[in-house]
């Protein structure tokens, strides 16, 4: 009877790893910045629940999210995420691209599938896959956004990102959009993506232009201060702000016809949530998934908005 | 002054001249290169949006002149920001949109920046942590709960609530707004404890020296864990100018508020050692650092990648202008 008992382990043990075969559990590591601001709140919100969805859509797939507050401690989370959980798969938004691409490379060297999303690495060829938003393509459909609802030509002032890449590309295609449109820029400020920034130097383009016709303020959390601003001077010659990136509160005052906010850009945080899903759908079917998957700007009007409106989201 | 003392105060002439004059010109700079810097609406402008970093540095120079440093008050006020939209968007289905929800917004801005101030002053007096290190500490863990309170995201005050709010920041008497009415109480009321009041003699006397000032039976812990409270409080009393702005607190908010109400105290002449504090320089201070960014978006004169630089070097020269009399002395 024992040496029955014992049998019949020993050919449950040689038989578990052939079962562990068929359902073999992947493993993909998520490592995104930390929520720090507006739009990176939103992209944590939709990687959380990109995840969620898909743990339990594929009991074969298990996820680890690692949130970072900067480079450094985003290069330990995914040194971790290797020697700790052997990833199968990597889906990283780069903190910085100059820092992360060393150690993203070496997860490759380990076999693992890599998704790079938003900011690319400084060395071609380490993704497998590459999601990302459309920046000089924001600027171009802002830009054209701009030509259309002032056919006349008119007066506008601008208001920048923190001084990257992003943001310089951002600038470039809006410019190259209004060319020739009759479009004037009095003034051109970095308002570093803040509320509080935006409001200052917005009051000082008020004090120093008497005629404004529109402001690209390029950013919604940027347009609040810049609306902020027009309400307490109580100009009334700007006839509309136009932000970006589609934060919720901004979405639903076009979505109301509000005639300052008549349109947004978007540039999606939940992004982060493609990349995940496509990665998963890599990991668990024959569907090729390789490439560049770029996400373009959309221009939201009354007309579309309910569909970029995302009550639940954070930003 | 007068004839007799005249060798004396040449002396301390440039130390007190030092700061108007750099002011003074950056004031002619302004009316020459802009017909509107001297607008009502640009000076209103620039004095209310002095007024947050100004109430705070008038708290720090009492701090500072007690041989302290704090480094969370800008993270202390966005967190106050966000706990009192927290607790005034909360009392609103019960309260109703009221003027009884603002009153308690802003008992809480005042009880939380007192309580902030007093924790960082009790790890500092009664533990004998350095300042330094506490309020490095607190500063990042204040950070923190904003950031966790907002979800990563901004907390906004309910719309109807704002409305009702807003006059605190835009609002005022005769054209003058509240912040900047608010800003010159505390200033005068700062003046007057620096200047006339034991408290205030003793908080040079521990910035001096310690030892000395507790053998003459100064109440060395005590005065120093005020001047943290009291710096908390002025904390709230901003905050509670801030919120009505923008309705809103975010992870950014109040970023580097510290260093640029630092900046304005040292400007202003206040030793960074401690031992001589000056709170009508500070406000010359604050102001020189909020016309210097006014000035450069008033301008095209230097591209706006260098603004940074330009501030950078006005401090310096605002600090350098003032010592250039001690050198020669």
């Amino acid at each position: 009877m024992k040496h029955f008992v014992s049998g019949l382990a020993i050919a449950a043990a040689l038989a578990a790893p052939a079962l562990a075969q068929d359902g073999e559990t992947k493993v993909i590591g998520v490592s995104i910045p930390a929520a720090t601001h507006g739009w990176a709140g939103g992209m944590n919100y939709f990687a959380q629940a990109a995840v969620d969805r898909l743990e339990e859509t594929y009991p074969q797939l298990d996820f680890v999210l690692a949130t970072a507050s900067d480079p450094a401690k985003q290069v330990n989370d995914i040194e971790d995420m290797v020697a700790t959980r052997n990833i199968d798969a990597l889906v990283v938004l780069p903190f910085e691209s100059e820092p992360l691409t060393g150690p993203v490379q070496n997860v490759k060297a380990s076999g693992a599938w890599i998704t790079v999303v938003d900011r690319g690495l400084s060395q071609d060829g380490i993704e497998d896959l590459y999601v990302a938003g459309d920046n000089p393509g924001f600027g171009r459909v802002a830009g054209e956004y701009m030509a259309q609802a002032m056919p006349d030509g008119g007066k506008i002032v601008v208001l920048r990102g923190i001084p990257t890449t992003i943001d310089n590309e951002r600038v470039e295609g809006f410019q190259a959009a209004i060319e020739g449109k009759n479009i004037e820029v009095l003034g051109m400020e970095h308002g570093d993506w803040n509320r509080d920034k935006a409001f200052t130097v917005m009051q000082d383009f008020l004090s120093k232009y008497p005629q404004i016709d529109a402001v690209w303020a390029s950013d919604d959390d940027m347009a609040v201060g810049v609306l902020g601003a027009i309400e307490a001077a109580g100009r009334d010659d700007i006839k509309f702000v136009l932000g970006g990136a589609g934060m919720k509160e901004m979405v639903k005052r076009t979505m109301d016809g509000d005639a300052m906010i008549p349109a947004n850009v978007t540039y999606p945080p939940a992004m982060i949530a493609t990349a995940i899903e496509l990665t998963a759908v890599g990991m668990v079917s024959p569907a090729p998934v390789s490439g560049d998957f770029i996400i373009g700007s959309v221009l939201v009007t009354p007309d579309n908005a309910e569909t970029y409106y995302y009550p639940d989201s954070p930003f | 002054m007068t004839d007799a003392a005249a060798p004396a105060p040449r002396r301390i002439r440039m130390t007190v001249i030092g700061p108007i004059l750099a002011l003074v010109l950056l004031v002619v700079a302004g009316a020459l290169m802009n017909p509107n810097f001297l607008g009502w609406d640009n000076v209103t402008n620039v004095l209310a949006r002095s007024a947050f970093i100004g109430i705070i540095a008038v708290g720090m120079t009492f701090v500072i002149t007690a041989g302290g440093l704090d480094l969370s008050v800008g993270s202390m006020a966005a967190f106050i920001a966000g706990l009192m939209i927290l607790v005034m968007n909360s009392l609103v289905p019960t309260m109703g949109v009221g003027i009884p929800v603002i009153l308690v917004g802003m008992a809480v801005a005042l009880l939380a920046g007192l309580a902030a101030g007093l924790l960082n002053g009790i790890l500092i007096t009664r533990l004998g942590i350095e300042a330094f290190i506490v309020t490095l500490g607190s500063m990042g863990i204040y950070r923190s709960l904003v950031t966790w309170l907002a979800d990563g995201g901004t907390l906004s005050l309910d719309f109807n609530l704002r409305s009702l709010y807003q006059p605190v920041y835009y609002g005022g008497i005769a054209g003058i707004t509240w912040p900047i009415i608010v800003f010159a109480v505390v200033v005068v009321l700062g003046e007057i404890v620096m200047r006339s009041t034991a408290f205030g003699r003793h908080c040079a006397a521990i910035g001096s020296n310690e030892q000395v000032a507790k053998y003459s039976s100064v109440r060395v812990d005590r005065v120093r864990l005020t001047t943290y409270a009291a710096l908390g409080l002025l904390v709230g009393i901003a905050t509670i100018m801030y919120v009505p702005r923008l309705g809103s607190a975010s992870s950014a908010t109040g970023m580097l508020w510290e260093l640029e109400a630092i900046a304005a105290v040292i400007i202003g002449g206040t030793v960074l050692k401690g031992g001589f504090g000056r709170v009508w320089g500070t406000v010359i201070g604050v102001l020189i650092l909020t016309l210097i960014g006014n000035l450069l978006n008033l301008t095209d004169f230097v591209s706006p990648y260098l603004n940074g630089a330009i501030q950078g070097a006005i401090i310096v020269l605002a600090v350098v202008l003032q010592r250039d009399g001690k050198a020669r002395a």
